[in-house]
């Protein structure tokens, strides 16, 4: 990518650190003229197993952290992204994205973070409750975070895509696990923005693999609440409902493009709640 | 001590009279308005005594593809297209007509069910009527319920229900699904069937569309016909987690949707600040209501340990006072086991309970010679690997632990794959919040334990389900909302 400059080594990102596969497996990464870009990482089941473990040790904290907090740490994502826009848009030219759009791309990225973090401190009052019952009792009801959230992002490659499949699991206060696309150097240059933006360290993980040999993993592993999968390959989608039975994940099925903005999408992975006390002296 | 020390002698008999309606002696299937028959036929007996109460229908391949085709031209033909305020008039009118006829719907559920008269008088038969009262007011106003996105109805729901709760988790299911402008075909469980069968009759004489709803009886086999058909939109189950896997199974690829209601292992954690009498209360309804045949019974009892040898005491005072018998009898407390299949379980998995170690406590007094009958049970010196503790029992069987932190108790009661319900007992607001919060359950009682209501959202965390129902939460299990 760069002839003058010093090319970066693409690794993967699991607990907040960038380490290599464990397996040591690479996949080389071409422009689409053919050139030479980056030997990225190809994780393994093992680096899946890993993020979860750093995932669920996390999802405590990122879940009890104030909305408020949750806010500013997406605001500051946009913040740092926007900062770096040029270095996004160069690296999607380098995989085929024209100027203008790879410009657009990086714009609607920044404007998605932008989007959701005004929405932390508002789904739980639009998806919450307080229900009239008949009997003495004060009664509500209100969304929690699912907890660790499986995320197989759009396959373009595209940044906004990335994003708009985090972003609403992350700002629900769940801890993710991220399947990226092979060759998706940019989403590892996200992962440099996630860790420069106050994102505590093992919330957002995020490996560049085959997707075919870590989607089952995401959907079987018992440790894993729930699974974003964006694909529209039928099979895919059929075997990821029945292996996810296992331990009645939530799996939201979305075709493999970006996902649009709503605050339902927050919802998908959330766990509703209701709570009963008696009211009295 | 004898059993019911303060009762010696006991309450003078004061059974529920039965003599103001009949149950048939057959009933056939319920499918597009008309009484259908089938092949074969399976009879329903009175778990208090083994009596045979009435034959019905067993609906094979054929009767179900009879009652999909009949709810899918009834969606197709009338309820789809009908104005969503005249729904709401057929729900209300239903509601009515179950309240006219509540005392022998709750009579009918006992003698089915073995359940104790005075809840199924008291709780089923009014929360269902209070399902469809409720239900009926959202069906012109679904729009308000999902801001910002479109809403309309499914198409074709199947719904599985099963034997603890018959009548409530028929109204419970049918209620929201045609609120939501959706047709039914629904199938109670083997052992229960009758009080789905009346409310067949009630829809009839409240007029309703014929095909909206289709009320076919039979065992496993019916509902496993009726859930994977390939014309049904939604599938709606509860029941025990292990088919509930099953049946996310079978509806993978098919483009279902479904809702998942399937079991529990609450934990009901007694804080040493608790007023004490009323946690006592708290459990015995917790575990004993439905003679423990309840997804969110409140199984596994965690005591503070400063604590735990006055609350275990107190326990066993008031277990000597439950009175276990005919369901009929408005004094009873504890019914008869569901049916001897339900019976042998439970006693399989309390001598399990004590060939683990667990140290196994009864009340004290006999037990009726007929019918299926368990005593209240409890087992202090539990551990969290013990079956008992991490199994679902769905009978009146109680596993004490104790515990000395918040922290302790929250990792203890999180420490299951079910996460239905749980219930938290102390005088301490911020502690409660903290536990409340804490507690991985759809559902959590502070100082009370197994209350319900329409309006209120149920349904589970991790492998106690998917999805909820009941309140606006509820809705979305059986509406299309395109956002």
């Amino acid at each position: 990518m760069s002839t003058s400059g010093i090319p970066k080594t693409y690794k993967l990102f699991i607990a907040g650190k960038f380490p290599r596969s464990e397996s040591g497996r690479i996949t080389e990464v071409r422009s689409a003229q053919g050139e030479f870009l980056a030997n990225a990482s190809r994780a393994s089941r093992k680096d899946f197993r890993n993020s979860v473990v750093a995932a669920r040790k996390a999802a405590a904290g990122w879940a009890k952290a104030s909305s408020y907090l949750k806010g500013q740490i997406l605001y500051r994502i946009a913040e740092v992204l926007d900062g770096r826009s040029e270095q996004f848009v160069k690296e999607l030219g380098a995989r085929g994205f024209s100027q203008k759009k790879a410009e657009a791309d990086v714009a609607e990225a920044v404007d998605l973070l932008v989007h959701y973090a005004g929405w932390t401190d508002k789904y739980q009052a639009l998806f919450s409750s307080v229900n009239p019952v008949a009997s003495a009792h004060f009664n509500f009801s209100v969304p929690q975070p699912s907890g660790l959230v499986g995320i197989i992002a759009p396959r373009s490659g595209s940044l906004a895509a990335l994003v708009s499949a985090i972003a609403p699991a992350l700002l629900g206060g769940n801890a993710l696990v991220v399947l990226a696309a092979q060759d998706a150097l940019s989403a590892i240059s996200f992962a440099e923005v996630l860790v420069s933006s106050d994102v505590p360290a093992g919330v957002v993980n995020l490996l560049t693999a085959q997707r075919a040999e870590l989607v089952p993993e995401f959907v079987k592993h018992m440790d894993v609440n729930a699974v974003l999968l964006c694909s529209d390959d039928v099979d895919e989608r059929k075997n990821a409902e029945w292996q996810s039975a296992e331990n009645l994940k939530r799996l939201s099925l979305h075709p493999d493009r970006a996902l649009a903005r709503s605050p339902y999408h927050i919802l998908d992975f959330q766990e509703i709640k209701t709570t009963w006390h008696p009211i009295g002296v | 001590m004898s059993a019911n020390d303060f009762l010696a002698g006991g309450f003078a008999p004061a059974p529920e009279s039965s003599d103001h309606f009949t149950i048939k002696k057959n009933y056939d299937l319920y499918i597009g308005g008309k009484w259908t028959q089938a092949a074969k036929r399976f009879q329903t007996s009175n778990p208090a005594t083994g009596e045979v109460i009435s034959e019905v229908a067993l609906a094979g391949t054929k009767e179900v593809n009879l009652a999909v085709k009949a709810a899918r031209k009834a969606y197709d033909e009338v309820w789809s297209k009908m104005p969503a305020s005249e729904r709401g008039k057929y729900l209300f009118r239903i509601a009515r007509l179950l309240q006219e006829r509540a005392r022998e719907f709750a009579v009918t559920e006992t003698i089915d069910g073995g359940k104790p008269i005075r809840e199924s008088r008291d709780v089923d038969v009014p929360l269902a009527a209070a399902h469809f009262f409720y239900h009926a007011g959202w069906a012109d106003k679904l729009e308000y319920a999902f801001p910002g996105a479109k809403v309309g109805p499914l198409g074709v729901v199947a719904q599985v229900i099963p034997w603890n709760f018959p009548l409530l988790m028929a109204a419970w299911k049918i209620a929201p699904a045609l609120a939501c402008g959706n047709t039914v075909v629904l199938k109670p469980a083997e052992t229960t069937p009758l009080t789905a069968l009346k409310l067949a009759e009630l829809f009839d004489d409240a007029g309703l569309p014929p095909g909206v709803v289709n009320i076919i009886t039979g065992a496993g086999e019916t509902g496993q016909a009726l859930v994977e058909h390939p014309d049904v939109n939604k599938v709606a189950f509860t029941g025990s987690t292990a088919v509930g896997k099953a049946i996310r199974r079978s509806v993978a690829g098919t483009g279902k949707k479904f809702t998942l209601e399937l079991g529990g292992k609450a934990a009901n954690i007694i804080f040493e600040d608790a007023a004490l009498n009323e946690a006592v209360e708290g459990i015995v309804n917790g575990i004993f209501f439905n003679q423990g045949h309840v997804c969110c019974a409140g199984s596994r009892l965690f005591v503070q340990e400063s604590i735990a040898s006055q609350v275990i005491k107190k326990l066993q005072k008031r277990m000597q006072t439950l009175i276990v018998g005919n369901p009929l009898d408005k004094n009873t407390d504890i019914g008869a086991i569901n049916s001897a299949e339900q019976l042998q379980r439970i006693k399989s998995l309390v001598k399990a309970g004590q060939a683990e170690g667990a140290c196994l406590w009864q009340a004290a007094g006999g037990l009726p010679r007929k019918g299926n009958w368990f005593k209240p049970t409890l087992f202090t010196d539990c551990a969290q690997s013990h079956r008992i503790v991490q199994e679902e029992i769905f009978g009146p069987v109680l596993a004490i632990q104790t515990f000395r932190t918040p922290q302790e108790a929250l990792s203890k009661a999180n420490n299951t794959p079910y996460g239905l319900s749980g219930g938290v007992w102390t005088d301490k607001g911020s502690k409660a919040f903290k536990m409340t919060t804490g507690l991985n359950a759809g559902v959590v009682w502070a100082n009370t334990f197994n209350k319900f209501d329409p309006s209120s959202p149920f349904g589970g965390f991790k492998e106690s389900g998917i999805g909820r129902e009941g309140g606006i939460h509820g809705l979305s299990a059986y509406c299309q909302i395109s956002h």
